[in-house]
């Protein structure tokens, strides 16, 4: 009796602090980075492009990764959202149900979801030089928003497959058609989920270095047209870390820094636009 | 008739972008096969897997210390995730109180959201150091960049995944069955340990497995701690060398050996493979403990 109640008590100890510890890992990883990067961030840093070269000294800021990093995830976002919304629709019953292509192709996109950004990266760089094309923020885009697009499908497919079926029934009753239903109640009433789904792939893609390692290349000017190489964030942390020069890894810590705020920011803007349009939603 | 016609053209374009995503990783592998075709067709794979030497301007390629690199960060990795991820979710399913599992949903799905570089930052600020100490202690001097700081970073990294997925599985356990069980005089642990467990236990399975085809394919937190030394590793405080950042360092540079870019790719096609079968395996766990639930 009295070992079974040890035991317990043992393994909840064990439990709590394994509780403790990813909790804590999350604080720690925020905090660290936090702490060497904000004292490194000033106007000078988010508002100039470097002046001597990315990875040695001179002054200069970050502003090329900045904006980098936001045309390479606002462009792969825009563009695999439609296609995603597209492939979410029709995994529903409503359209590939149970038939043997909608479970293949579920599973082909589980599969697409666990495949490494390294990999992306590769593959990416052997398509663009068979195309004849150049590292660019064209290739860039192109590469974030395949390594984006299982991500959001996955889901957006789970939103979508939230709306009860009642709802649905009730449409097609009224006489609209499969596409009316779900593009005007459907895709309305998961609207918090498919807001989630596209937030949560834009932070994913903006994060991501190993799959724009090729394809992107590494600039200290702004692109002026989609085929000029580019900078960005994630690679801006990686390059600029591993110099012997302090300066220069003040900018690398100021580039984690903005990541993280800006990966986190992303997360709680879509809480609580979800939170938002939940009003909004049948239930 | 306007109608019915938008419909149609609708549903056309969802199937083409379904068929699209779908055969996009089978065009993946087979675009890697086709490139990595030509290391495959010069070297016996006995060679390429078990041969140490990396000399690739030589035209020696053998992966075996990079093959031995990853098995080595993964492991580790996984040693170190299984057990607080298993207890922290039976945890949060089974014993906190459901404002602790409300509190804690959002902050792991925070964790998942952090991009690789950052973990990398950190794994150089904090963790290295950190090893660097804890080798001392054993009276070993290194830099700190080790297999054991790379999987300590991607221990970290893989939570996230392994808590949801397992979380999901325990939480789908019906309730019915621990009811029977504590109404048959069992103790909540008893319950947790014999009823609970043993029937999610292949999707608990299933989520390792999803941690770790997910660790094995990380690249830059890795790249950025391990130390990337092309030597077989004999301790933890070894340097080590995985394939994700084999291909992220040398890619790119060498173009001009076919043989290397060949190579490199063939490397991407391991990574791949190990994740398509980890992948079905995962698919078989899952699909194991919904035959027996409705048992």
């Amino acid at each position: 009796m009295n070992r079974r109640k040890l035991e317990e008590a043992a393994f909840k100890v064990l439990m709590i602090a394994a509780t403790f510890a990813v909790a804590g890992s999350l604080f720690a990883v925020v905090g660290i980075v936090l702490w060497k990067g904000l004292p490194a961030l000033d106007l000078a840093m988010i508002t100039q492009t470097p002046k001597g070269g990315y990875y040695l000294g001179k002054e200069g800021g970050i502003l090329n990764a900045i904006v980098g990093s936001l045309y390479l995830a606002f462009g792969a976002t825009a563009l695999a959202f439609p296609v995603s919304l597209l492939v979410a629709l029709f995994l529903q019953k409503d359209y590939s149900g149970n038939s043997w292509f909608g479970n293949f192709s579920r599973f082909s996109l589980d599969v697409l979801w666990g495949v490494p950004s390294i990999v992306y990266g590769a593959f990416g760089f052997t398509v663009m030089i068979f195309l004849g094309m150049k590292a660019s923020l064209l290739a860039g885009i192109l590469v974030l928003a395949l390594l984006e697009l299982p991500i959001m499908i996955r889901a957006m497919e789970e939103a979508i497959r939230m709306v009860s079926s009642e709802i649905k029934e009730s449409s097609y009753a009224l006489g609209l058609t499969r596409f009316e239903t779900m593009l005007k109640v459907v895709c309305r009433q998961a609207l918090p989920g498919i807001l989630t789904a596209v937030l949560l792939a834009f932070g994913r893609g903006i994060g991501d270095a190993a799959s724009i390692l090729f394809t992107t290349g590494y600039t200290d000017q702004l692109p002026a047209s989609l085929f000029d190489p580019v900078a960005s964030l994630p690679l801006a942390v990686f390059f600029q870390l591993g110099t012997p020069f302090a300066e220069v890894q003040q900018r690398a810590y100021a580039s984690a820094a903005i990541l993280l705020v800006v990966v986190l920011a992303t997360s709680l803007a879509s809480r609580l636009l979800a939170n938002k349009f939940m009003k909004y939603v049948v239930r | 008739m306007r109608r019915k016609l938008k419909d149609l053209v609708a549903r056309r374009f969802m199937l083409l972008a379904t068929f699209f995503s779908s055969i996009l990783v089978f065009l993946i592998v087979a675009g890697l096969l086709q490139r990595s075709s030509l290391i495959l067709l010069t070297k016996p794979i006995s060679e390429l897997i078990l041969s140490s030497t990396w000399r690739p301007l030589a035209g020696e390629f053998g992966f075996y210390p990079f093959i031995i690199g990853t098995f080595w960060v993964t492991a580790i990795a996984m040693a170190l995730a299984i057990p607080i991820c298993v207890l922290a979710t039976v945890y949060l399913v089974e014993y906190a109180p459901s404002r602790l599992r409300e509190l804690m949903k959002p902050l792991v799905d925070l964790l998942a959201g952090i991009p690789p570089v950052v973990f990398g930052v950190c794994g150089v600020l904090a963790i290295v150091p950190l090893v660097k100490k804890l080798a001392l202690l054993f009276g070993i001097a290194t830099t700190g960049y080790s297999v054991l700081a790379g999987g300590i970073v991607l221990a970290v990294m893989v939570f996230p995944i392994i808590i949801s997925v397992s979380h999901e599985v325990l939480r789908s356990v019906p309730n019915e069955v621990r009811e029977a069980s504590l109404s048959l005089g069992a103790t909540k642990w008893q319950t947790v340990k014999h009823v609970v467990m043993r029937i999610a236990f292949p999707g608990v399975v299933a989520a390792v497995i999803l941690g770790f085809s997910r660790a094995l394919g990380e690249t830059m937190a890795v790249l950025m701690v391990v130390g990337n030394v092309p030597k077989v590793p004999l301790s933890v405080f070894d340097p080590g060398y995985p394939l994700p950042a084999l291909i992220a360092n040398s890619y790119g540079e060498m173009m001009s050996i076919p043989l290397y870019d060949s190579a490199l790719l063939l490397a991407a096609l391991m990574l791949l493979v190990v994740v398509f079968v980890s992948n079905v395996l995962a698919r078989m766990m899952v699909s194991r403990i919904g035959v027996m639930m409705h048992r």
